[in-house]
């Protein structure tokens, strides 16, 4: 019954702050009050439908993601899978929510009560809320209106992203802090330190980025990728490695999955978590891996642009509508994740500090040098 | 009234929270509140207009100084609670003392300042072109380049240093 | 209701000062004393960023980032002090840091 009341609670609290973060831009354009009528459906039906709808789809694709992490899983090494519920286990996402839904929460005893219940929210907000400035799609024309397909386009989307993710990060230091158990504790203090240390690197190469788009903002970005007639994987390829690997470690994935090593520390920082608040961290792991693989999609391939617009032969893909293309890439960025999963040892951690330091670090600045240099000259 | 509202609500939760900071026995507890204090104080920036401001306040403190101090409380704080024998009560009334002659100065700088009619210099301004990273961005890169220049030498000897004083050994 | 003015933001902030002073003179630990000095560099960004708004000119917001750039410097160079001293006392209470050597 708690676990209950609580999710309700916390889902609220994220519809809201995706709310806040899009109710501003509206607040600060005072001009567009010609019409009454239509300016209420424009500010606030609007940008709330698209809140639920964007909210919906992510905690569907969520679990989904899931039962598609334990299939290609079980494909590589040559299982099935999950196969009872429904043709193939279509069902089984369904499944495990009732099972999280109806498990018993326990707190340990000596946990520090208000602190657990809060770092579940802390982690699954901010990889909900990022999704307010993430562009969909180009437009879109639904009942003789023209609809962009983003919650918000502000002028610094990009240091927004940035900035909301490096919020996410508390919830795994209290969870592993609250816990008041060895493992969390060990477990939370190696995340944090990896967190920061790939951010770095990570907020290296989005300068580079931005250096060549002249913009923070994420539609701008897409645009100017349409402008130049190329997607900026090609531009920046060492930069998409960085953010690939740097995306990697943020989002605690193998091969730089040591905050929740299970051979080392039981489960990592979610150990003593059960129901509901165990399933806020899962869904803040995959929300996170689509967060990720959604602003690759956007800074490295284009967004929602159709691939090989110079080609003639090929024109008819830009038929095809953005947000389709959109997801497409999106998807094979999350195959991409499980992928490496299931393929790469796990990185020990002094291997990962040194990575992060003495490797991707000074590549990430010597590719902003070369960039504004290269920027400068031509 | 928008404003107002804004206003009057942010200042309530940053207060408050500050409050908090300062009065909490738990120093995670603390680091928390000050989190709290920031986002809010973020969110005020944005209500000034001063979005690149509320990011970098967000990216900064809330996700880079704060996770910092609660590195090192997590690392400081597990064998007995500092404040064991701490003599509160004389701390606190000069602490309080202290506070309200300070309190009095500053009401007295604002009635000064209340009285005083606004220059007309403040309606002639014109607003900056362009957006506000642009604005700040170009402002950094120009009239202010070496103070930019000063502390970004400043952060450098910064990192060295916390890297000599936190290292064992060399 | 009254328009909000810079005096408003100028109240806020020299509130938010004064927490800050409260903090760092009634608590003992040095974390908690770096967190209300913390405090007290955010009273004077919201005075800046009021008034670059009422002046309608952006220099206060860079001062702000200047101000946020010395307080990261102060908290890597202060936690790295904290966690020297404690290494070789084993506290964060700042009346027992009293000698000169050990």
């Amino acid at each position: 019954m708690a676990s209950g009341r609580l999710t309700k609670a916390a889902h609220g609290a994220a519809r809201e702050g995706a709310a806040r973060g899009d109710g501003a831009p509206p607040a600060t354009e005072p001009g567009s009050g010609a019409e009454p009528r239509l300016n209420m459906i424009d500010i606030v039906i609007i940008p709330l439908l698209k809140i639920v709808i964007v909210f919906v789809a992510v905690l569907f694709g969520v679990a989904y993601l899931v039962l598609l992490e334990r299939k290609v899983q079980a494909w590589v090494q040559v299982r099935l899978g999950p196969m009872r519920v429904g043709p193939h286990g279509v069902l089984q996402p369904i499944a495990d929510a009732l099972k999280l839904f109806v498990k018993e929460d326990i707190t340990p005893a000596r946990a520090d009560k208000w602190v657990y219940t809060l770092a579940p929210m802390i982690s699954l907000v901010p990889a909900l809320i990022v999704f307010a400035v993430i562009p969909f799609g180009g437009t879109a024309h639904l009942f003789g209106k023209t609809v962009p397909l983003f919650v918000a386009d502000v002028n610094v989307g990009l240091l927004y992203i940035v900035s909301v993710a490096s919020i996410g990060v508390y919830g795994l230091i209290l969870a592993g802090y609250a816990s008041n158990s060895k493992y969390p504790l060990l477990s939370s203090l190696r995340a944090s330190a990896q967190l920061i240390s790939y951010e770095v690197a990570v907020t290296m190469t989005l300068v580079s980025l931005i250096l060549m788009a002249g913009t923070l903002s994420m539609v701008g970005i897409v645009e100017a990728q349409r402008q130049a007639g190329l997607w900026y994987v090609f531009a920046q390829p060492l930069a998409f490695f960085i953010f690939l690997a740097g995306g990697l470690a943020e989002t605690n994935r193998a091969p730089f999955d040591l905050p929740e090593a299970e051979q080392e520390l039981v489960g990592g920082f979610h150990t003593e978590y059960s129901g509901m608040r165990f399933a806020f961290f899962f869904l803040a792991e995959y929300a996170n891996m689509i967060v990720v693989s959604s602003v690759a999609t956007t800074l490295f391939f284009g967004g929602w642009l159709a691939p090989f617009p110079n080609v003639h032969a090929l024109a008819f893909l830009g038929l095809v509508p953005g947000w389709i293309w959109f997801l497409l890439k999106v998807f094979c960025f999350l195959y991409l994740f499980l992928w490496i999963r299931a393929t790469l040892p796990r990185y020990r951690y002094d291997q990962l500090m040194r990575l992060g330091w003495k490797v991707l670090i000074p590549l990430a600045i010597a590719n902003v040098i070369v960039t504004g240099a290269v920027k400068v000259l031509l | 009234m928008v404003e107002a509202f804004a206003f009057y609500s942010l200042a309530a939760f940053i207060l408050g929270f500050a409050v908090l900071v300062i009065t909490a026995r738990n120093t995670v507890h603390s680091v928390l509140f000050l989190v709290a204090n920031f986002l809010f104080v973020a969110a005020l920036y944005v209500v000034l207009h001063a979005e690149f401001l509320a990011v970098i306040q967000v990216l900064v403190y809330a996700g880079g100084i704060v996770v910092l101090y609660l590195f090192v409380v997590m690392l400081v704080n597990l064998k007995r609670p500092p404040e064991a024998h701490a003599d509160p009560r004389r701390r606190g009334r000069l602490g309080l003392a202290v506070a309200g002659l300070l309190l009095a100065q500053l009401v007295a700088v604002l009635g000064y300042s209340a009285t005083q009619a606004v220059p007309a210099a403040a309606a002639a301004a014109t607003a900056p072109a362009g957006g506000n990273v642009e604005a700040v961005g170009w402002l950094l890169y120009t009239d202010y380049l070496v103070p930019f220049e000063v502390a970004s030498m400043l952060l450098l000897v910064a990192m060295i240093g916390a890297i000599i004083l936190a290292k064992r050994e060399l | 209701m009254i328009p909000i003015t810079p005096a408003h933001y100028m109240v806020l902030s020299a509130a938010l000062f004064m927490i800050g002073v409260i903090g760092v003179l009634v608590r003992r630990n040095i974390i908690v004393i770096f967190m209300s000095i913390e405090l007290m560099l955010n009273a004077v960004n919201i005075n800046l960023v009021a008034f670059a708004r009422e002046w309608h000119q952006v220099v206060g917001q860079v001062f702000a980032v200047f101000i946020i750039v010395v307080a990261a410097a102060e908290a890597a160079v202060g936690l790295g002090i904290i966690l020297a001293f404690y290494r070789n006392k084993e506290t964060v209470n700042i009346d027992e840091m009293n000698v000169m050597k050990w």
